[in-house]
């Protein structure tokens, strides 16, 4: 059953075994069953793929475009149509909006990551204590995550890239501020459900603190569903970050990113409509992407189907 | 012989709910001593007392001549450890056999984990085979025998134990039972066993207390237990209803 190179079949057998002869075979046994489980949903397949897809655009996009970004040719290739020279058509200013949107893919990977590395761990901090610690420390920290959610999204997020000036980097902050609090509600629901069971009442008789009990024995327990959450939640920070880019307060120009391309082709849509819609087009199929693969994850990864 | 465990006056109350009323008990060192009662009666309680996962409210814990105080700290934990009811809710569902026995380990800070996570697998009768399973990849009995296993890795010298076999079907029940029997007489252990099994409590303990709303009805002995020779009315019915349940 060791044999790990003796073809596909035993390969299989090896990670699906019943008698785990190493800490390694017991984590990839577990993480083949859960690649079964999402591969069976072809949606979720196609949304990997798209993600991936974006991936590979993002490092390779020097490669991949053929012109700048930023200079364009403003005496002979003006808001050119789509055509051989120029797939998606040129903007305004003479750039080739196919490499700008290659590059642009760029900046959507920046804001995604950064506001799921953000707030995340933020949400997942404060709801596992919030619900581990219960009594005052659980209304002040869920008082607070109401404050957050009372507040619309995208209003605040103007209010605070008001305040810190408009920019990139201060979108993707004034994202993952409001971008928490839903994680904080999940993982203090899910924290909830467990705190009381015997497997954790166990590892308190074993004497642990109750940093130790949160941090190694509750967290792993939330983790699945938030990372469900925030898949899901990915197209919405996209498509906040492209609002915040229309409105002019995310992306300056000349970035490439493909909220701000949108508002500058806002100008011309009804004679050059290929200025808005491709940029508009890029953030649909990343968006679909991002919510086929949350589906797929939720299949895969549901604590509740995935325990028996 | 010395109290291992004494029990003074012990009173647990929950949101108003009095679910010990002032009960005193004495566990004599190397001891098993069993709890006896319907559902209700307090009997786990007293054990989560003890543990500190029930609110004490008045009264006196001493645990091998220690007086426990308000939060129990983590030496008290290499002393006693106990043993939950459902099997299937007392694993961890995210970790393996050797991470579940590794967390004791870790957290008291004992050394060759290795070797101490082998013996305590091979304690209970489990080889090699089973160390690097999840809960889910094993059945109610040998979930059980890894709770054994967890709670025999410190080292205690008093094993509480609730309900430990009620999850389970009549012949593992039988495996487990004998299992705990042998682990004591082994180490030595001090036993303090809660079930509502008369049968069980008879064939496991020397000396029992019967419980009821909170309360102690009576102490006995295995032997007087058997022979009928019980004075309260109470133990009398428990007696009946369990002879009532043997015939059919």
């Amino acid at each position: 059953m060791t044999a790990f190179d003796a073809g596909p079949f035993s390969r299989r057998a090896w990670l699906l075994s019943d008698r785990p002869a190493s800490r390694l075979q017991a984590r990839l046994g577990r993480a083949y069953v859960a690649w079964r489980r999402f591969s069976a949903n072809r949606l979720a397949l196609v949304g990997m793929l798209i993600i991936i897809a974006l991936l590979v655009v993002a490092a390779f996009a020097d490669v991949l475009a053929p012109y700048s970004p930023t200079i364009g040719d403003l005496k002979n290739a003006r808001l050119l149509a789509p055509g051989a020279a120029h797939w998606f058509g040129t903007d305004d200013l003479g750039r080739d909006i196919y490499s700008r949107i290659v590059y642009g893919s760029r900046w959507t990977l920046y804001v995604v990551i950064l506001v799921a590395i953000i707030a995340a761990p933020i949400g997942l901090l404060v709801g596992t204590i919030a619900g581990y610690a219960g009594g005052w420390t659980d209304t002040i920290l869920m008082r607070i995550t109401d404050i957050f959610l009372a507040f619309p999204k995208l209003v605040l997020a103007l209010a605070f890239v008001a305040a810190l000036g408009p920019g990139i980097e201060n979108a993707v902050l004034a994202i993952a501020i409001t971008s928490w609090p839903p994680y904080a509600r999940i993982a203090r629901a899910e924290t909830l459900t467990v705190r009381n069971s015997d497997y954790i009442k166990a590892v308190q008789l074993m004497g642990a603190s109750p940093f130790r009990i949160v941090l190694r024995h509750i967290m792993p327990l939330c983790i699945s569903s938030l990372i469900i959450r925030v898949t899901l939640d990915m197209a919405g920070i996209i498509l906040t970050a492209a609002g915040l880019g229309f409105l002019g307060l995310g992306a300056q120009p000349p970035l490439p990113e493909w909220g701000a391309m949108i508002a500058s082709g806002r100008r011309f849509i009804l004679d050059q409509w290929w200025v808005a819609a491709a940029p508009g087009a890029a953030i649909l199929i990343v968006s679909l992407g991002f919510n086929l693969l949350g589906d797929g994850l939720r299949d895969a990864l549901d604590p509740r189907s995935g325990d028996q | 012989m010395t109290a291992c465990i004494a029990v003074e006056g012990l009173e647990v109350v929950f949101d108003r709910f009095r679910a010990l009323k002032g009960v005193s008990l004495e566990v004599r060192e190397g001891e098993s001593y069993g709890l006896v009662g319907e559902s209700g009666s307090g009997k786990s309680t007293l054990l989560r007392a003890i543990t500190g996962l029930a609110p004490v409210s008045s009264g006196t814990i001493t645990v091998n001549g220690k007086r426990l105080g308000k939060t129990r700290d983590k030496a008290l934990y290499r002393e006693v450890q106990m043993v939950f009811q459902d099997p299937y809710g007392s694993l961890h569902p995210r970790q393996t056999v050797d991470r579940l026995l590794q967390e004791p380990l870790a957290i008291h800070g004992m050394a060759d984990g290795e070797k101490r996570i082998e013996r305590a697998l091979d304690e209970v009768g489990l080889g090699k085979g089973f160390r690097f399973r999840y809960a889910h990849q094993l059945s109610g009995g040998q979930r059980q025998r890894v709770a054994i296993a967890r709670a025999l890795i410190l080292e205690p010298s008093v094993l509480l134990l609730d309900e430990p076999t009620s999850a389970l079907d009549a012949s593992v029940q039988a495996e487990v039972l004998n299992l705990l029997e042998e682990v004591r007489r082994r180490r030595k252990l001090t036993f303090l066993m809660v079930s509502h099994d008369l049968a069980i409590i008879t064939h496991m303990c020397e000396r029992l207390m019967v419980m009821q709303n909170g309360e102690a009805v009576e102490t006995l002995t295995a032997s007087q237990l058997i022979g009928h020779r019980v004075s309260a009315d109470y133990t009398r019915n428990l007696l009946r209803a369990s002879e009532g349940f043997v015939r059919v």
